[in-house]
Formats: C-alpha cells, structure tokens, sequence
C-alpha cells in the first residue's frame, strides 16, 4: 500500500512541478511590475508564452546541427529529472532514494552543459559568449555548492536530500550556525545558476549584457519553449530545494498518511510564496553587476560555505 | 586452471616483446599491420585472462623463471590488484591496436616498439621482485619514447621527447633506490620485503622516491610538465594507451609500494602528501585543460586532472586505513580505482577520437577545426560519450567515479584531527573546482572542435575515420557506457583489488546495482538514474509530440541581425564565431591571471595603418615556472662551475686532486672508529 501512496505522492509532485514553474515566475515578475510602480503583465503570462512558442515552427540555423535541436529537449528532461527528486509536500517519495545531492548537482550540470554545447553550434558569437559566461559561472559556484553539500552531509550523515530533510525536519539537530552560513552561500547559489539579477538579467533587451539568453539566441518555436520551461522549472527546482532544507516546517514526513499533504502543500506554498517575494524585492533593489564581478559574488559564497564547515568542525571539536 | 592464469600471462607478455622482434623482422611497410594485429589479438586473449581471474576471487598465485639477474630469477606474481590494472590495459590496449590498424601507413616507422610498450607495461604488472617491476617500467617508458618520437621530424615532436626522457630519467633515478631501500633486511622479491616494511627515515626516503618516481610518470602535479606535450606529439593510439593505461600503470606502481609493500603500519600523515598533490593538479590540470589550443593537450590536461582526483581518493585510503576505518579506506580507494578504470576507457576514447580527427582535418589546432559534426558524425556522436564522461555527467563512468570519490572526501572528516578535517573540506571544494573545470574544458572541447561552422577547408572536407577506428571507439563507448551504468558492478568486479590494498572488500556497501557510501544508507543507483532520465525524457517526448507543432524551416542563422556572409566565405567569416581562445577568455581572467599568470597583450594598429591588430596571451604552468626553471638554473650553476674547473691551472688541478685525497682519507678514517 505504502508503495502505491509513494508513487502517487511522486506522481503528484512531478505534476506540481510542472504545473508551479511557470506560475512561479509569473508571480515573480508581477510582483517586481508592482514594486517598480507598474501593473505588469497576468501571472498566467509565461504559461500564454509557451503556449505562443508551442504553436509556432521553429526556426533553424542553416547550418545547425542534431545537437542543436536535440539539447533542448536533454536540459528539460535533466532539470525534469531533478525536479521530480526535490521534494515539495511530502518526504518518502518513490525517488526519494535516489535524491541524491550530488545526483542532483549532476543533473542540473548535464542541463547546462547541454545548453552550453548548444549554444555552439550555430557558430554566432552571442551563442559563445553566452556559453562561455554560463560555464565560467558554474565554476565558481560548483565549489560552493559542494561545501554546502559537505556541511549537510556531516550533520544528517547522508549526501541524500530526503534523509537530510527528514533529519532537519525531526528538529534533532537544533539551530545550527552553520547551516545560517549555508543558507546564504546557498542564496547566492542560487542567484547565479538560475540567472537572476545582479548576476544575469533574465528581462534584458540589449543582447551584450545577457548570458543565458546569448547563448540560445538562435532558438524558436518549441524548442525555445523547452528552453524557457526548463528555466523556469530550474529556478523551482532551487526554491524547492532551498525550502526543504533550510525551513524544513510543514512537510509530510515518510510514512505519512495522505491526509498530511494538504498541510504539506499549504507549508510549501507559503515558503515559495515567501523567496520569490524576497527575490522579487532583493532583484528591485539591487543593480546587475559586471560579468568579472560575478567571480567575486560567489567567491563570496564559497567562502560563507567554508565559514559553514569549518564552524561545524569546531563546534563538535569542543563539545 | 587458475593456476594456469599466470603462466598464461606470462606467456602474453613475453609474445608482446617478440611481436616487436618479429614485426622489425616483417620489415618496413608490413610491420605495422603486424604488430597492431598481434598486439589486438594478444590483448583481449590478456583482457580475457585478467577477467577470469578477478571473477574467480583473484588468488594470488606467484611464478618463479629461471631468467634473470645472477642469484635473482625473475618473479612474476598475478593478484587482484595486478588483475585489476591488467584488465584496465588490455581493454585500452585492443581499443589502441584495433585504432592503429586504420593508420594508413603513416606510423609504420615505429610500429615494432607498440607491442614492446605492451609488454612492458604488463611485465610491471606481473612483476613479483624490484628487478622485474623496474625492468617492464623502463621497457614501457623507452618503447613509449620511442613511440613519442614517430613524428620526429617536427621539432616540437623532439623538444616534447626529449622532456619525457629526461623525466623518465629522473623516474628510473628515483625508483630504483626506492627498491634498494625496500630491500634493505630482505632480498628483491615482494614476498621478502613485505615482511621486512621500512621503517623511519627508510620509510619516509620509501614514499619520497616513490611519490617522484612513479608519481612523475603517473602526471602527479608538479611534476606534470612533460604530461601535456608528449601526449600532443604521440600519435593517436599511442597518446590513447599512454593517457589511459600508462599513467594508471604509474599508479599501479604507487599503490603497489605504499600500500603493499611498506606494509599496513604506516603513520596516516601517509596520505597526506597525496591529497594536497593530487588537489593541486586537479585544479591545475582542468585549468590548463581550459586553456590550451590544441585538442589532444587540452585531453593531457584533462589527465593530469583525473589522475589528481584518483591521487586524492588514494591519499584518504591510505589515511583511513592508518586509522583503521575500513569502511572509509574501502570507499575512497575503490572511488580512486572505479575512477582509473572509467577514466581508462573515456580518456582513450577521447585521444583515439583527436587521432582521426586530426588525421582527417590535417590538424589539432582548435582555432582551425570547427563544423566537425557534419563530415564526422559518427566520431562526434561518439566523443560526445567520452567527453560525457570526462566532464563527469550523469549517468556517465566519470560521473560514477567522481561520485564515489566525492562520498570519500565527504566521510573524511571521520579521520578524527582538525587537519584531516580541514584537509577534507578543503579537497572536496578544490574537487568540485575540478569538476566543474572539467564540465567547462569539455563544452569548450567540443563546442569549438566539432560543433560551430568550420574554420578552414580542412575542416569543412573532413569524413569520419575507417571501420576500425569506428569499431574501437565504439567499443570504448560501450564499456564506457557499461561502467557508468552499472558502476557497482564494476566495483565489484575490481573488488579483489581493494580487498588486498585496504584489506576489507567492498561487497558490504556495494550492491550490482548501487553504490552506498555505508551499509544503511541511500547510494547512487545509476540504473534507477537512467530509468528516471528515459521516463521524463519520454514525458517531453509525449509533451513535445502532443503539444508543439511539428516541423521545421531552415534558415540564415539571426546571430541579432548581422549581415550574410560574402559569397566567398560559404562558412562565414571564422573568426566572427567563438574560438578556443575567446572561450576561455572569462576563465584566464578570472582564474588563470593569478594561477597561471595569464597575461593578454593587445597590439592595435593605429587609424591608417593596414596591419591586422593582434591579441597575445601568454600563460604559464606554475610547475613550469617555480620548479623547472630553478632545476634549469641550478643545472646551468653546477654546469657553469663544471666547466670552471675544467680550465683550471695545473697547480690548482693539484690542490683540488691533492684536498679530495684528504678528505676521502679522513671519510674512511672516520667510517672506521663507527
């Protein structure tokens, strides 16, 4: 029986997933619309975009090769896979042994590198520079996010999204220093895998000061709407991920019966609800920095995560 | 039967080294069909051999030949960790024989010292005393320099050689007095000098020399300087067998000292040195990997990264097993093997691919390949796989490896100690440092060479290679493939080795399916992996196919409105699309000005002037630079003072003859009163 609630827990999950994207950042925009003083677009918005893209042919390179068409669909499936291993209202999912952090680090690299390599093939310069940001930025960031990594993993003893947030969840391991230093280094984390201001600019018209949107300049039609979601279930995939682990409240632990959902829902509603606005503030307030201040900004990250570990390691030393 | 296992190898071995006298003997124009033939044979019959004895337990046997030294025969001993390496060199070794016999006649000069290469590097696995193990690794490291040569009428070709013998010098120098030392209380053979482990100075003399001696031929930083040139010059199937066998042979070697034969009573400060080596060039190696211009040095590069990870994965095994953490010995060293054994097959597979491609572009320069994809599609599908792998991408070999040695440097903290902790942390961050280069390196790779528009008409006109090269990268792309879906198995499989280094197996935390980091916990499911990936790939597919409007139209790319190319350039104009260079341009400023001391220069002619503008970049490897320029001037000092007194007068030439008389008498003198 069990099984059975673990997979339509999955099944439910992977449909929230794919039906929040989208209004995710819908909400997001409408909320900065509101505090820059204008009305903005229908939170319905991205979804009526898609919509456009899907009934449009797409557009190909003369010259674009399989990669080309094919790398869409690969960084979708990717972040879809990721997608369905963080949770959201309910922990014990049927995935949950295979959420592995470094699983889902791994999954979120082969939808870069698909974009990446992408991005190449048509043989523009926008699609390369697009393409060589987007790689340098990981490069700092993969750092960081391993340390965050480390220091979950020496406190739930386990590299496993569900154990970590099952552990945090039980509230034995208290109020940690080290997962507040975490929390940022993961904020900032997220900022700049997912292409928010001040890192990238996700809205920008002018193409030089893009990084993302360089790199699939060329796409049209579905395959641009597979980009665009993909994107949009990333930055999900990072709240949820933010969510589970660093508010672990509200959530339906393993075992619990469905009846605990509900609540579980409502829970991971609000923290969404509650980063996004917080994104959607930080993104008003702040200014998009330089492309080679960005090394700086996450080198900052990685030094709050190493702050993290080694806090950790002193703390148990002496107590 | 088993007990034939060994004598069977032997005999493999010693059919390799007459395949070279035989194929000299073929004479010139047949000899390379010969040997690459032979050695192909030779080699799965070796594979085969290797298998059978890994999967029936991997007892060691040992075998005494009459041949030799005077008072020291031959001993050749075959166990699970030698078993292990033998599998990993006959698999890259029929993959490179099966390459080399599409070579068209263009290696034929050197064939013979192929299968010689091949031997020498299974006669240092099979080797049971310090003579034969020293033997097979020079034999491996002159026929490999041989080989680096076949080119040699490139100077760059002779300068790269001429750098691997001098550090193949250097290793002999080192590894010889490191079996002496080993030998000191007992005799040559293994069996002696385990019972008799180093102790002290001895031991801490034991792991320098070994660490310079087989760590310099394994691309340990900082002495990976010669790893990057030699590999570019070496032809294709060579720089494959040397990157994916000869370094792991190298490693073999150190495993086979410090955990072998100096014993299990060794200080953990052991591990030490091969963590932060192994950090260093793992950071060192993917930066470079980022920056060079040509494909097969930027592989090279890549190298010496993965080999820095497997060194990390050995230092904490050799700590763990100090402490006596098994669990964590085990994991670590089978993450460091599971590594060498993925990177074994995808590294190959790389260098086999840069082979043909430069064999059908007519070169290895990244600013002049681009557009490969379309004459090549075959070979780019199939790097696409390798360099999956390379860039450590579920749910590909590399990722498995890296995976697992991820799970070693996150329980390390249990080593107990803040420095280990430290140690730990700081690993794992330089780790995913290197693995995130790694990722960047490969997109640059194959996003430059293979994908984009083409960069000359080489490049445009390029084919995919011939059916054998085809059939060898296929077959590392299916064992690449294999390994990284069933990791666990392959764990397994290589599980005698680790039983013996670290002296616990691994079947507790390792299923056929997954891989645990301890008994009770949740792993990485590679096959579960795949099977969430088809799902939701199927999901797109249904999305895609339900919801989108099929179809498509061509068209000029947009590229934001820049103008159609002139009729002349059917390409475009090169250099309007993204180069190795300007890939790695975000990279050499924010990383490579302060590591690797990149500085760019901007010549821009004046308004009037005609002259094209020019950007130089110039880098250097710290290695380079803070290592073997002061070895450089210290040898000109000693060279210089070697030639003053050369000239010396003849009273001078006197005193100096009379005072060393002196001073040798009053050294024996002294050596007399102890």
């Amino acid at each position: 029986m069990s099984v059975v609630v673990a997979l339509l827990a999955q099944l439910l999950h992977i449909g929230l997933m794919l039906l929040a994207a989208p209004l995710v950042v819908g909400l997001i925009r409408k909320v900065k619309a509101r505090l820059l003083g204008r009305i903005g677009p229908p939170i319905l918005q991205p979804w009526r975009d898609l919509a456009r893209l899907a009934r449009k042919q797409p557009v190909l390179a003369e010259n674009a090769s399989w990669v080309f068409s094919g790398a869409p669909a690969v960084a979708f499936t990717a972040t879809l896979a990721a997608a369905a291993l963080v949770p959201s209202f309910a922990l014990g999912m049927t995935g949950a042994p295979l959420a592995d952090l470094l699983v889902i680090a791994g999954l979120l690299t082969l939808a870069r590198c698909a974009l990446g390599l992408a991005g190449m093939d048509v043989g523009t310069a926008f699609g390369g520079i697009g393409s060589s940001r987007e790689m340098m930025f990981a490069v700092f960031a993969e750092p960081a996010l391993l340390l965050v990594i480390f220091t979950l993993s020496l406190l739930a003893g386990s590299t496993n999204l569900d154990a970590i947030a099952g552990a945090l969840h039980d509230g034995a391991l208290g109020l940690r220093v080290s997962l507040g230093l975490g929390l940022i280094a993961m904020l900032a984390i997220a900022i700049a895998e997912n292409g928010r201001i001040p890192v990238d600019n996700p809205a920008t018209h002018l193409e030089l000061t893009m990084v993302h949107e360089a790199m699939v300049l060329e796409y049209s039609g579905r395959h641009l709407a597979l980009i665009e979601a993909a994107a949009m279930l990333k930055l999900v995939v990072w709240l949820g991920l933010i969510a589970c682990i660093f508010v672990p409240f509200a959530i339906a632990p393993a075992g619990a019966p469905a009846t605990a959902w509900g609540l579980g829902l409502l829970g991971w509603v609000g923290k969404i609800g509650l980063l996004l606005l917080g994104l959607a503030g930080f993104e008003t307030a702040i200014a998009k920095m330089r492309v080679f201040r960005v090394p700086e900004f996450l080198g900052i990250a990685v030094l709050f995560a190493l702050l993290a570990v080694v806090f950790l390691f002193v703390s148990q030393g002496f107590a | 039967m088993i007990a034939l296992l060994l004598p069977a190898l032997a005999v493999v071995v010693t059919l390799l080294l007459a395949l070279g006298l035989a194929s000299v003997a073929a004479g010139p124009g047949r000899q390379g069909r010969l040997a690459s033939r032979g050695s192909l044979l030779l080699c799965a019959l070796g594979g085969l051999l290797a298998v059978v004895q890994l999967l029936s337990g991997a007892e060691a046997s040992s075998l005494s030949l009459g041949i030799g030294l005077p008072g020291l025969p031959l001993h050749l001993a075959l166990d699970g960790l030698s078993a292990a390496f033998m599998l990993l060199l006959m698999l890259t070794g029929a993959a490179a024989a099966a390459a080399a016999l599409d070579d068209h006649g263009q290696y034929d000069s050197t064939a013979p010292f192929f299968p010689v290469f091949l031997g020498g590097m299974a006669l240092t696995l099979l080797a049971a005393d310090g003579f034969a193990l020293v033997l097979g690794f020079e034999v491996m490291s002159l026929a490999s320099f041989a080989l680096v040569l076949t080119n040699h009428r490139d100077a760059e070709v002779r300068a790269a050689a001429l750098l691997y013998i001098g550090m193949a010098g250097l290793g002999a120098m080192c590894l010889i007095p490191c079996m002496a030392l080993l030998a000191v209380g007992a005799d040559f053979t293994f069996a002696a000098m385990r019972t008799h482990p180093p102790e002290g100075w001895r031991a801490l003399a034991v792991l320098v020399l070994v660490l310079v001696g087989a760590g310099s031929k394994a691309g340990l930083a900082p002495l990976h300087v010669w790893l990057p040139p030699a590999h570019a010059a070496a032809p294709g199937h060579v720089s494959a067998l040397m990157s994916g066998a000869m370094t792991k042979i190298a490693l073999y070697v150190l495993i086979r000292v410090l955990f072998d034969l100096c014993g299990p009573a060794q200080p953990m400060g052991w591990g030490a040195p091969l963590v932060l080596l192994g950090a260093l060039g793992a950071v060192l190696g993917g930066l470079r990997a980022n920056m060079e211009g040509d494909v097969k040095t930027v592989l090279a590069s890549s190298t010496v990264e993965h080999i820095g990870l497997i060194a990390i994965g050995l230092g904490f095994a050799l700590a763990a097993r100090a402490a006596d953490l098994p669990g964590l010995a085990t994991l670590a060293f089978g993450g460091a093997l599971l590594h060498a054994l993925a990177h074994g097959m995808f590294k190959a597979l790389l260098f086999l691919a840069a082979g043909a491609t430069q064999h059908a572009a007519g070169t290895r320069r990244l600013d002049r390949l681009g557009g490969l994809i379309h004459g090549m599609p075959k070979t780019t599908a199939l790097v696409l796989v390798g360099a999956a792998g390379l860039a450590a991408l579920p749910p590909s070999a590399g990722f498995a490896g890296e995976w697992t040695l991820f799970q070693a440097v996150l329980a390390a903290p249990r080593l107990g100690g803040l420095g280990w902790q430290v140690l730990a942390c700081v690993a794992a961050a330089l780790m995913a440092l290197a693995a995130a280069l790694a990722a960047s390196a490969a997109v640059r790779l194959i996003g430059v060479a293979y994908l984009g528009r083409p960069r000359t008409p080489r490049a445009a006109a390029a084919t995919d290679p011939g059916q054998p090269m085809l059939a060898a990268l296929a077959g590392l792309a299916g064992a690449s493939l294999l390994v990284g879906l069933f990791p666990g198995a392959a764990l397994r499989l290589l599980g005698p080795a680790v039983q013996q280094a670290v002296g616990t197996g691994v079947v507790g935390h390792v299923g056929w399916l997954t891989i645990s980091p301890q008994a009770d916990t949740a792993g990485y499911t590679a096959p579960a992996l795949a099977v969430v990936l088809g799902l939701a790939g199927g999901l797109v597919y249904f999305i895609v196919r339900r919801w989108t409007v099929s179809g498509e139209r061509r068209g000029p790319a947009w590229d934001c409105g820049f103008g159609d190319p002139p009729n002349w350039l059917p390409f475009g104009d090169p250099v309007t699309q993204y180069g190795g260079a300007s890939f790695a341009q975000p990279l050499r400023r924010a990383l490579a000005t302060s590591l690797m001391q990149a500085r760019e220069t901007v010549d821009m002619p004046l308004p009037g002037e005609t002259r094209p503008a020019h950007m130089k970049v110039r880098l250097r490897d710290p290695a380079d630079q803070y290592l073997f320029a002061l070895i450089g001037s210290w040898r000109s000092r000693v060279s210089h003072f070697a030639d003053f007194m050369q000239f010396l007068t003849i009273r001078s030439t006197l005193a100096v003859m009379f005072c060393a008389l002196l001073i040798l008498m009053a050294a024996v003198a002294a050596l007399e009163q102890l």
